[in-house]
């Protein structure tokens, strides 16, 4: 903690202090109706009618509460020519999310274990190489993937999606893993493997009951990841597999009708939810993951 | 045997890892780059055939717009986000009571997607029933903010929603930083009576170079692969005013069938990835293995 605003040599009046105090407090408010703003006009356009919504306020609260926008938007909303609203997308997308997160999680620990603790030659260039596949744009590899998903026959499919997903993830959960377990001492391994323990007997019985907090942590980033994604997505879904992102793009933009950007608000807030509410319920291990990918360490 | 499968098994372990990254990763790779030098259309071909299709980029005017949009975006996106951040940190650094709280709020956006994102922000700017009616409603008739819908400022309102959902990332890493200075050398130059904007500018902020840098190449990195957003908010119009190359790999890719230009357009983003992560990359590993 920086310490600056009660500096005793500065030899400001109370009175000065005071009216800092009061500009900085304002500021940090200022910013803070910035950042909600936008999830503030979103939550109450949801709740308007649209007679309400065309008298053109964003920031009055509805005069009325009505929650048909959100009915609409969960069941019959149009994505294209299908109307079942967002909830089959919902479920897509976990059905996605969930398997992809536990098995490139899984895999990332066991990664992770090897290359901090069982380092071999060549190793380190396993786990550079894996490092460098972090960062590639990932559309230098969505037409051979759209071909490889062709000829294994799942394209289009949510197994093709978990696919995907599992496998540009990897990255991500071996560095976090590995960066977590290069931190625990070598000699507990050696001093197991002298006892005789073998390669999973220690990583069952010492690094996984050590491995609960980057666990979360990965686990969060690799659900914010998937849930959020929209690019494979699009690029690998067929109608009735499209994950939620897909679904709210097409209800946002599709051109059938009036415009209802009170179910456009909901959907919006629905494909938002189960982020948020990780981020609300978790939020410090959120922010340990995103650091994490940056300043490492 | 077991004895062997013993010894072997952290490689067997990496085996199947290893083979999916030299896959999916470096052999996809090299098919896009591969099929970015020859004549392939709605098909793939395999026919290496010149830089045809870096020449058809290069006079490509849609390509352009979209390479001129991405320095647009780039450098707006990343210079304010980092002002705005190390604003943010500093502000937040001065013993808040409700920091946590505060911090929170900067932070909720990076937890959304770049959809949502940009369907909230098309809402909020759309000129009929958005900010422009509500201002004009209170009673400032002549109120105008129509840039989602003018092609010369369409993609500033990219560059206005990329910011509010990454900045409260920046304050994040600076505030993290702000935390790790050490504290001995402000109370010292607090006690010589050096003004707090001196201990910021002098001392603190230049301590903070590494953060600088991570913060640059996690923002650069965000900007080169904007393509959700894009998409959300203004679906890379008017016309193709706001494309950015990932927008027109992907329109090439999947609705012109053109996979020449998708592979090559994808290759020059990639360059433009590597010309700024290859070097932190190395440094960092090159310090990682000391």
């Amino acid at each position: 903690m920086t310490d600056l605003s009660y500096n005793p040599s500065r030899g400001q009046s109370p009175a000065t202090k005071m009216a800092l105090r009061i500009v900085l407090y304002l500021l940090l408010g200022l910013f803070a109706l910035f950042y909600l703003m936008p999830l503030f006009v979103m939550l109450t356009t949801s709740l308007k009618s649209l007679d309400e919504i065309r008298t053109g306020d964003l920031v009055s609260l509805p005069r009325e509460v009505t929650f048909d926008a959100w009915r609409t938007a969960w069941s019959t909303a149009c994505t294209g020519i299908q109307c079942e609203g967002v909830r089959p997308y919902f479920l897509n997308s976990l059905l996605i999310a969930i398997p992809a997160v536990m098995i490139s999680t899984l895999v990332g620990a066991l990664n992770g274990y090897v290359v901090a603790q069982w380092r071999f030659k060549g190793a380190n260039i396993f786990f550079a190489l894996m490092l460098f596949g972090c960062f590639i744009p990932f559309q230098v590899v969505l037409l051979p993937m759209a071909r490889m998903l062709g000829i294994m026959g799942v394209a289009g499919t949510i197994p093709g999606l978990i696919f995907v997903h599992v496998i540009y993830g990897l990255g991500f959960t071996t560095l976090f893993f590995r960066n977590y377990y290069v931190s625990i001492p070598s000699e507990l391994t050696k001093a197991a493997k002298v006892d005789g323990a073998g390669f999973f007997r220690i990583f069952w019985s010492i690094f996984l009951p050590l491995s609960l907090p980057i666990i979360v942590v990965t686990v969060i980033w690799q659900f914010t990841q998937i849930w959020n994604d929209f690019l494979f997505g699009v690029s690998f879904s067929q109608a009735g597999t499209q994950p939620v992102t897909v679904a709210l793009n097409n209800i946002v933009n599709s051109t059938t009708g009036v415009k209802e950007y009170n179910v456009d608000m909901a959907a919006a807030i629905i494909a938002a939810l189960p982020t948020l509410f990780v981020y609300v319920v978790a939020g410090k291990y959120f922010i340990r993951g995103l650091t994490a990918g940056s300043v490492k360490g | 045997m077991t004895r062997w499968l013993q010894d072997n098994m952290p490689k067997i372990v990496l085996a199947p890892s290893f083979i999916i990254v030299m896959v999916f990763v470096y052999g996809f790779i090299a098919w896009t780059a591969w099929v970015s030098l020859t004549r392939s259309r709605l098909m793939p071909r395999y026919e290496i055939d010149s830089f045809i299709q870096y020449e058809r980029l290069a006079a490509s005017p849609r390509f352009e717009t979209a390479m001129v949009n991405l320095a647009i975006f780039g450098t707006l996106f990343i210079v304010i986000a980092m002002v705005l951040g190390l604003l943010l940190a500093i502000l937040l650094d001065q013993k808040i009571r409700t920091e946590g709280a505060i911090r929170t709020i900067y932070l909720y956006p990076m937890a959304l997607s770049m959809i949502v994102t940009g369907t909230a922000w098309k809402w909020i700017l759309n000129p009929e029933l958005g900010i422009e009616a509500t201002v004009q409603g209170w009673g400032f008739a002549g109120f105008e903010f129509g840039w989602l819908v003018d092609p010369d400022k369409a993609i500033y309102t990219v560059v206005i929603a990329a910011i509010w959902q990454s900045s409260g990332f920046v304050m994040a890493l600076f505030l993290a930083g702000l935390r790790s200075v050490d504290e001995e050398i402000i109370k010292a130059a607090q006690v010589d009576g050096i003004p707090t904007w001196r201990v910021y500018s002098a001392i603190i902020i230049p301590s903070m170079a590494p953060i600088f840098l991570s913060a640059f190449i996690v923002l650069a990195h965000l900007a080169i692969k904007s393509f959700d957003l894009v998409i959300a908010l203004t679906g890379g119009g008017p016309g193709y005013a706001t494309d950015l190359p990932a927008t027109y790999m992907y329109a090439m890719a999947f609705s012109r069938g053109d996979i020449g230009q998708a592979a090559s357009s994808a290759m020059v983003m990639m360059l433009v990835v590597f010309a700024i992560v290859v070097p932190y990359l190395y440094s960092e590993l090159r310090t990682k293995d000391d």
